[in-house]
């Protein structure tokens, strides 16, 4: 990467893989398993994060010399509630039907872990650039998980992919349905998000052997 | 009627942990114990407690579109509800401190047991959860939006309390290394869920239309009544609370 240095490109290819918010860090979780029975859900929720965390992040460093320590909290909250009102009255303006599958989802941003994480962790501490590049690494980390989850849980529901049927129609018995092949509705129910992101943590870690904990 | 069925709802049906994925990053990061699982599922019961009807008073009579009627006819056209984001964490921090404060106050030994939790809980989306599900179920009364809050919080605290009780017990068993952990936790929550699924057809048999029409009418003049009421209940619901972690 020519743009940037090899520190400042790490701080996005971390979040990544071996530093993932979701499957390491253990964080924004409580929105993220709800909205990903759709590929496109999961999509829009991972751009909105990618936006709120992205802004946030510079506002809140650009902010962090004049912030008394003692509202930090109060004041960040603030910040990403205002994000999130652009966010959900963009949503509102331009993709309506989604805005209400997302329904309270979107709100629930705010109380993002990984956002409020990332604003004390590391925008307190560092300049806007930085902490920009931070937050973009952060939210793509959240987006690849919600993105994985979200295709596995709609081609093995629904047999749809962004809504287009890839595996065949249903009805007429085309494509693999002609084989003989069903879809499994239980993938829709929300108890499977929870285990499709169980069998990625699993998978994640038999690959990288250091990320095992020991209970 | 409706604050007991509204009250088991919360709890089983649409259960923060197991339906709605609410309050997570909490419910694994704090459920190693059983001890500190039970501090912080109490502070959530007590902040929902609160914050859901005060939100609701909000929502009435401040945010809802020509809630403002009541201070005179040309606000009547007023929407405000794209504010009720900004206005509800607001209240929720500002509820968690005043608490915080409070509890320190005047009772030392509760503070020591809940307090450290308290700041944790600003940030749980249990809570703005709550207030929202409140504002988009459109919950009718300030009673019934307590019963909601304080089933909600109950629903909470069982979760967390369960999957404490498991997570202490499993450190004893061989776990595939790759799963310790986090993994296993992700799978055991998610067969919970897949039980707690089967509390779907509890109250309503299915049948979710028909009997709610005949009680709508007659809730105003019960509410009174039933707010009193509710509060013993509440405290046996806890006792089969309690019985049902037994069983598991």
């Amino acid at each position: 990467m020519g743009l940037l240095s090899k520190k400042d490109s790490k701080l996005i290819l971390d979040p990544l893989a071996d530093n993932n918010p979701i499957t390491i860090q253990v964080l924004g979780i409580c929105s993220a398993l709800a909205i990903t029975a759709e590929l496109k859900a999961s999509i829009v929720m991972s751009i909105s994060v990618l936006f709120v965390l992205g802004v946030g992040n510079v506002v809140i460093s650009l902010l962090r010399n004049i912030i008394p320590s003692k509202i930090r909290i109060i004041v960040q909250l603030i910040v990403v509630a205002a994000l999130v009102i652009i966010v959900d009255q963009v949503l509102k303006a331009f993709a309506y039907e989604l805005s209400k599958t997302l329904s309270v989802f979107v709100g629930l941003i705010i109380t993002n872990c990984i956002i409020m994480g990332r604003f004390e962790a590391f925008a307190l501490g560092n300049g806007p650039w930085r902490s920009f590049l931070d937050g973009i690494g952060n939210a793509a980390g959240y987006g690849v998980i919600l993105i994985i989850v979200g295709f596995f849980r709609e081609l093995l529901g629904s047999g749809t992919l962004l809504g287009f049927k890839v595996l065949g129609d249903p009805i007429e018995k085309t494509g693999l349905y002609s084989l003989g092949y069903e879809n499994n509705g239980f993938m829709l129910l929300s108890p499977m998000a929870l285990i499709v992101v169980g069998i990625i943590i699993w998978v994640q870690r038999s690959r990288n052997k250091a990320l095992i904990e020991d209970h | 009627m409706e604050h007991i069925e509204l009250f088991f709802k919360s709890i089983f049906i649409d259960n923060m942990v197991f339906a709605t994925f609410l309050g997570m990053c909490s419910y694994l990061a704090v459920s190693k114990k059983v001890s500190t699982a039970v501090g912080l599922g109490a502070a959530v019961i007590f902040v929902l407690a609160i914050t859901v009807p005060l939100n609701w008073l909000l929502d009435q009579y401040l945010l809802q579109p020509g809630a403002l009627v009541w201070l005179g006819g040309e606000y009547a056209d007023f929407d405000l509800s794209f504010l009720s984001f900004i206005m509800f964490i607001a209240t929720i921090a500002t509820m968690v401190q005043l608490v915080e404060i409070v509890v320190e106050k005047f009772s030392p030994s509760l503070y020591n047991s809940l307090g450290i939790f308290l700041p944790l809980i600003a940030v749980n989306c249990a809570i703005l959860g709550g207030s929202l599900f409140m504002q988009s179920r459109e919950i009718a009364t300030l009673g019934l939006a307590t019963t909601y809050g304080i089933g909600s919080g109950i629903g909470w605290f069982l979760a967390i309390l369960a999957i404490a009780a498991i997570r202490e017990k499993i450190r004893y068993s061989s776990v595939p290394p790759a799963l310790r952990g986090l993994g296993i936790t992700f799978i055991i929550t998610g067969l919970m869920a897949i039980g707690f699924m089967s509390f779907g057809g509890m109250l309503t048999g299915g049948d979710e239309e028909s009997p709610k029409e005949e009680v709508t009418a007659s809730v105003i003049e019960e509410t009174k009544e039933n707010s009193t009421l509710n509060e013993v209940e509440t405290s046996e619901d806890k006792v089969v609370a309690n019985n049902i972690k037994v069983n598991e």
